[in-house]
């Protein structure tokens, strides 16, 4: 099993998903984040806090969003980890908006 | 440097103890009642999901960083009070959990077989303040009241085939005694509607998933109210939503031949339990819902039905203990505070906190205290930052020789190691993660044993 952040995080980087991980498994890039599958413990904290919903456990996935399994292991393995509360990206609120949460 | 207790070593604990430690200001002192750390990821979190457990692993490294000491072995409020901690310390951050249950209020509450979800939780992780607990599975009915994930994690251990269990760290008194259990009907009972259980849907589906178990339900008691329809359509009823299409699926499986029965019930709330000598069953009420979405309470109508069964949790919250010396909200069982700060009469007490299950009451699971404590330690930094003329503190000093000259036999974060490391082994030869001790006098035994040696 495997939790796994999609594409609703992109540009928003309200990383509230950051600050209750009981594990150190998110990393960043410009725009998202994603979860490094090898030390996720699909433990759930990170799924509800998320204010536009980017995060799904493997089973509740949409069947259109499959293709971010293998995004979140592949980024998760090249870029740096992030552990705690950053800024928003300058527009996420809008995009909050926009994406109608 | 800032001197500060933290009392408990659970999740919220170790998040107020990192926190403060990474801000390179503060030493941390962890006063603990018990011997060994961890709080809930060791007693609480369920043997057989043992990925929930690691954690821990994270709170080895906090307790490796500099500034950071274990004092296991002491109960504040009784060993050590409040007022004394207050003298040695800057401040002292409370972590120290919902130790106590809800009870239901209820005639018959008392009957042996009857008990609190807690207590069996407790036992069968091998906590030991619940060795002398017994539970008689013997009992072919068992009922569990309340839908959280306690509930359904006392179902899953009551309903697994114990060959499933045997490797985990589950206490080995448990396992011999799950393994003489003749437990076949579990009905797990929720005060308000499917879409309304607390369950997360993970570890609901996991009850559908356990080998030669079956689930039942009535199919009538998923057809929803119009406010429940509208909160599981609610981005906030994300779960609920989930859980429904999982009991849907329950539903609609074919009847079969299992060792094990879980039976959903809804809307049901126990008035009395009866009985003799034992347990012989409870009085349920049917309930109905009243109330906007998402502020749906549960009234009786008045028409009830008996269940039978020996055998009887309650899993209907949890609530902190009242601390000698601080304030206490009764209603909620926590300690009165802002955003982490202890109040009294509506004014912030110096130097005194809070985090985790003790302060915000027992929501979330472990890394929800990582956020909760964070925010208690900014607070704490801020208020001594502008506090510019601190007195200089004791601390350890202190406190080590008074706890001494008490006869407590303290234990440290090494002792825990080599606890945890004879554990380890001792799980190795029965092809477990690790055989906990169960009395405090044999974890403190391989502390001399390894001090003599
Ligand atoms: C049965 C059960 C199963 C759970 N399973 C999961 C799960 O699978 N996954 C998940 O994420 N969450 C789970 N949770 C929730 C999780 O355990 C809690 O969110 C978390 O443990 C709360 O942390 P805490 O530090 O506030 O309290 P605790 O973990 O309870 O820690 C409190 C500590 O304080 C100590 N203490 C108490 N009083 C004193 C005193 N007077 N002096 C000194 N020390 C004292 C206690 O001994 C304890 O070690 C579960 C909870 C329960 C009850
Ligand atoms: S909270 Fe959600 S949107 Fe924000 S960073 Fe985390 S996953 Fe992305
Ligand atoms: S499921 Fe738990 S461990 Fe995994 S990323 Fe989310 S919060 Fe972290």
């Amino acid at each position: 099993m495997a939790t796994i952040v999609t594409d609703n995080c992109d540009l928003c980087r309200f990383t509230d998903c950051v600050t209750v991980c009981p594990m150190v498994c998110f990393h960043a890039d410009d725009k998202m984040l994603y979860i490094d599958p090898v030390v996720c413990i699909d433990c759930g904290a990170c799924i509800p806090v998320c204010p536009v919903r980017a995060i799904y456990e493997v089973k509740n996935l949409p069947p259109d969003k499959h293709h971010w399994i293998a995004i979140n292991a592949e980024r998760s393995a090249a870029l740096p980890l992030i552990t705690d509360k950053s800024q928003p990206l300058p527009g996420a609120l809008e995009r909050k908006k926009q994406l109608g949460f | 440097m800032l001197k500060i207790a933290v009392v408990g070593s659970g999740p919220s604990g170790f998040y107020t103890a990192e926190a403060l430690l990474k801000s390179s200001k503060a030493e941390v002192d962890m006063l603990e009642r018990l011997p060994v750390p961890y709080g809930l990821v060791r007693y609480g979190v369920a043997p057989d999901h043992p990925k929930l457990k690691l954690p821990a692993t994270t709170y080895a490294r906090t307790a490796a960083l500099s500034g950071f000491r274990f004092v296991g072995g002491v109960t504040v409020g009784k060993d050590v009070s409040v007022e004394e901690l207050k003298d040695a310390y800057h401040a002292v951050v409370f972590c120290c959990g919902a130790e106590t249950d809800r009870e239901l209020g209820i005639p018959g509450e008392n009957l042996p077989g009857s008990h609190a979800a807690t207590a069996f939780v407790g036992w069968y992780n091998g906590h030991p303040d619940f060795l002398q607990h017994s539970f008689d599975l013997t009992q072919e009915q068992a009922v569990i009241i309340g839908q959280g994930n306690v509930a359904a994690d006392v179902c899953r251990i009551l309903a697994k085939p114990v060959d499933d269990l045997r490797q985990t760290d589950i206490a080995e008194h448990a396992l011999q005694a799950l393994a003489e259990s003749r437990v076949r009907e579990i009905h797990i009972i929720g005060r308000r509607g499917p879409a309304q259980a607390k369950f997360t849907d993970k570890e609901l589906r996991e009850l559908g998933e356990i080998p030669r178990a079956c689930v039942s339900l009535d199919p009538a008691d998923l057809v929803l109210d119009p406010a429940s329809a509208k909160e599981i359509e609610d981005p906030r009823g994300q779960t609920a939503a989930w859980n429904m299409a999982l009991l849907r699926e329950f539903a609609s499986r074919p009847l079969a031949q299992a060792r094990r029965r879980i039976h959903f019930r809804f809307l049901e709330s126990p008035v009395a339990l009866y009985g003799g000598q034992n347990l012989g069953g409870a009085v349920l009420e049917k309930n109905r819902l009243e109330g906007p979405p998402f502020g749906q309470c549960a009234l009786g109508t008045g028409v009830t039905a008996r269940l039978d069964c020996g055998l009887l949790f309650r899993s209907v919250g949890y609530k902190g203990l009242e601390m000698p010396g601080l304030p206490f909200d009764e209603r909620r069982g926590i300690i009165p505070n802002r955003e982490g700060r202890v109040i009294r009469d509506g004014l912030p007490l110096t130097g005194m906190y809070c985090a985790g299950w003790i302060k915000r009451g027992p929501s979330g699971i472990i890394g929800t205290n990582r956020a909760d404590a964070v925010e208690t330690a900014n607070h704490l930094l801020a208020d001594m930052h502008t506090n510019a003329s601190l007195p200089s503190k004791a601390g350890a000093s202190a406190l080590l020789p008074m706890l001494a000259s008490r006869g407590l036999r303290c234990t440290s974060f090494e002792d825990w190691l080599k606890i945890d490391a004879a554990e380890i082994a001792r799980g190795a030869e029965a092809g477990k993660p690790r055989e906990k001790f169960v009395r405090i006098k044999d974890m403190l035994d391989i502390v001399s044993h390894q001090a003599a040696a």
